[in-house]
């Protein structure tokens, strides 16, 4: 069976269907639905077969390259334009199809946002490459 | 997942585990080698003991393990060696004895040249008796990796002389480690530090290690209390006391006494003061701030740079400030730590908190929401964006932002 990553981004990706200030600004209710939404979700994954793991990433960056022979690593944590892409965590599944992973992931678009209406979220879709042939994976 | 046989006998057959281990390894066994017999031997022992349990179950250990140690010697120098077992019982040890064994084992492990990460694991394996398994899945990760990190770990204890004392103030630092670690997973390591403190205070007099005891059951006892049943976030100030485990208090508190007695503070005994007069509180509202803050005074005068020492304990103390000096105060002194903890979420969190005591919920709010943007747990975060949601909520609406501009 296929896996895919369903990837949530903090900033980046096609232009917001619905633009909401940062969750932190929204009413205590509607963040209380927010959460209880994303644990929602990984119940229903794990409830369904379909959960491998789920991850949430701190915002912070630091890009990092080799500095050459004897030298520092190089690092830079910005400033970054405002479009640049910034994964903000992922669920990865197992499903039967690409279909699937789809639906899945509008389910995932359709969290409450302020004032319960969904938020809209585009949710980026990955598929997961095997290390070998599935055939000959013992997996 | 395969049922553990181990979980049935455990709390007896771990506790022989630093005796049988110390006793191989004064005999001259090779730490690493002994280390991996005896975790054989336990396994030997939960298949054969509920059929033939052993007159001395530390001396059955011993043997079978010393065979597994002769066995692996043959095959290793691939040439026949005649050894006879040692299977002279020796006498029981008495509780000195058995002290002694866990110190000198918690040394071992804890060896200065190891870094943080290992000195954890080889303790949880070597002093708590743990499997790799289970230490893997406290720590998150894959359980070859662990296998890995310990036995490097056991590589660079083995050449090193075991006979010297050890740094007792690295053995507080690693249980201390292994506590503020481990309040989740499948294996509670809160409680495997807990055990392993206890132990070491039966091994050394010492009153840092007693402090250290005490800290950490002061500070259990409010577990049931520190989530709800949802599973979110309860602080300080809004938790149902009645939940907090007055045994685990009561036994904190004389441990404390016991410690303060011996008239050597240190870090351990002043931060389980400032734990004790939160748990000794009916409610927030009657917590001794003037008390906590003469203790933070103390904690704080251990460091010669406390911003750069000891910057978490200029944070704990600019809360203790703020309370009885009030907010503005308190504001002021996590000024201090401002360039040391500047990007860390707690540093915003305190401050946070200061400018809600001081009425102010538009600067809360957005110190709420700075800390959770530095958060690194997901439980954390979404307390902070709660926390940001509800003193914005608690503001006059002509200040707040407007919910949605979409």
């Amino acid at each position: 069976m296929p896996k895919y990553l369903l990837l949530k981004h903090y900033r980046g990706g096609p232009e917001a269907h619905r633009s909401v200030p940062p969750m932190d600004q929204w009413a205590p209710e509607d963040v209380e639905a927010h959460i209880a939404f994303q644990h929602h979700v990984s119940e229903l994954l794990e409830r369904n077969g379909e959960y491998v793991d789920a991850r949430a990433l701190a915002p912070a960056r630091t890009w990092v390259r080799y500095g050459g022979p004897d030298a520092a690593p190089v690092t830079t944590d910005g400033p970054h334009p405002e479009t640049s892409d910034l994964v903000a965590g992922w669920w990865m599944i197992d499903v039967d199809s690409y279909e699937r992973a789809v639906e899945l992931a509008a389910y995932v678009s359709s969290e409450p946002g302020p004032g319960g209406e969904p938020l809209y979220e585009w949710i980026d879709v990955r598929e997961i490459m095997w290390e070998r042939e599935p055939g000959t994976d013992p997996a | 997942m395969i049922d553990d046989p181990r979980r049935r006998d455990e709390p007896a057959l771990r506790a022989l585990v630093p005796r049988v281990l110390a006793r191989l390894v004064r005999r001259g066994e090779d730490f690493d080698a002994a280390e991996d017999a005896l975790q054989e031997a336990l396994l030997e022992a939960l298949r054969v003991w509920p059929e033939h349990p052993p007159r001395d179950p530390a001396a059955w250990l011993a043997a079978v393990a010393t065979r597994r140690l002769v066995d692996a010697r043959r095959s290793d120098a691939a040439r026949a060696r005649r050894e006879e077992l040692v299977e002279a019982e020796p006498p029981v040890p008495d509780s000195t004895e058995v002290g002694d064994d866990t110190l000198f084992l918690l040394f071992c492990c804890c060896h200065p040249d190891l870094a943080p990460a290992s000195q954890v694991a080889l303790t949880l394996r070597a002093v708590g008796g743990l499997t790799t398994r289970e230490i893997a899945d406290a720590f998150y990760v894959p359980e070859a990796t662990m296998a890995q990190r310990i036995s490097r770990a056991k590589r660079t204890v083995r050449g090193s002389r075991l006979d010297l004392p050890g740094d007792l103030a690295v053995v507080l630092r690693v249980l201390y480690l292994v506590y503020t670690t481990g309040h989740a997973g499948r294996v509670d390591l809160a409680a495997e530090a807990i055990r392993l403190a206890r132990q070491l205070t039966l091994a050394t007099d010492e009153p840092e290690a007693r402090g250290l005891l005490a800290l950490m059951l002061l500070n259990h006892a409010r577990l049931p209390a520190r989530l709800d049943r949802d599973g979110r976030i309860v602080t300080l100030d809004r938790q149902d006391r009645t939940l907090w485990d007055t045994r685990e208090i009561a036994e904190g508190v004389r441990v404390l006494q016991s410690a303060l007695a011996l008239q050597r503070p240190g870090r351990y005994q002043i931060e389980a003061a400032i734990a004790a007069l939160h748990d000794d509180a009916a409610s927030a509202d009657e917590t001794d701030w003037p008390q906590i803050l003469a203790w933070y005074d103390d904690l704080v005068a251990l460091s010669d740079d406390p911003p750069r020492q000891d910057p978490a304990a200029v944070l704990g103390r600019a809360v203790a400030v703020g309370h009885v000096h009030g907010a503005a105060a308190g504001l002021r002194e996590t000024e201090r730590v401002a360039g040391v903890l500047g990007d860390r979420h707690r540093w915003h969190a305190v401050r946070a908190h200061l400018h809600e005591l001081d009425g102010d919920p538009l600067a809360a709010g957005a110190a709420y929401a700075a800390a959770a943007q530095r958060a690194t747990n997901v439980a954390e975060r979404e307390h902070l964006i709660r926390q940001a949601a509800r003193v914005r909520a608690g503001a006059p609406p002509e200040l707040r932002t407007t919910p949605d501009r979409g």
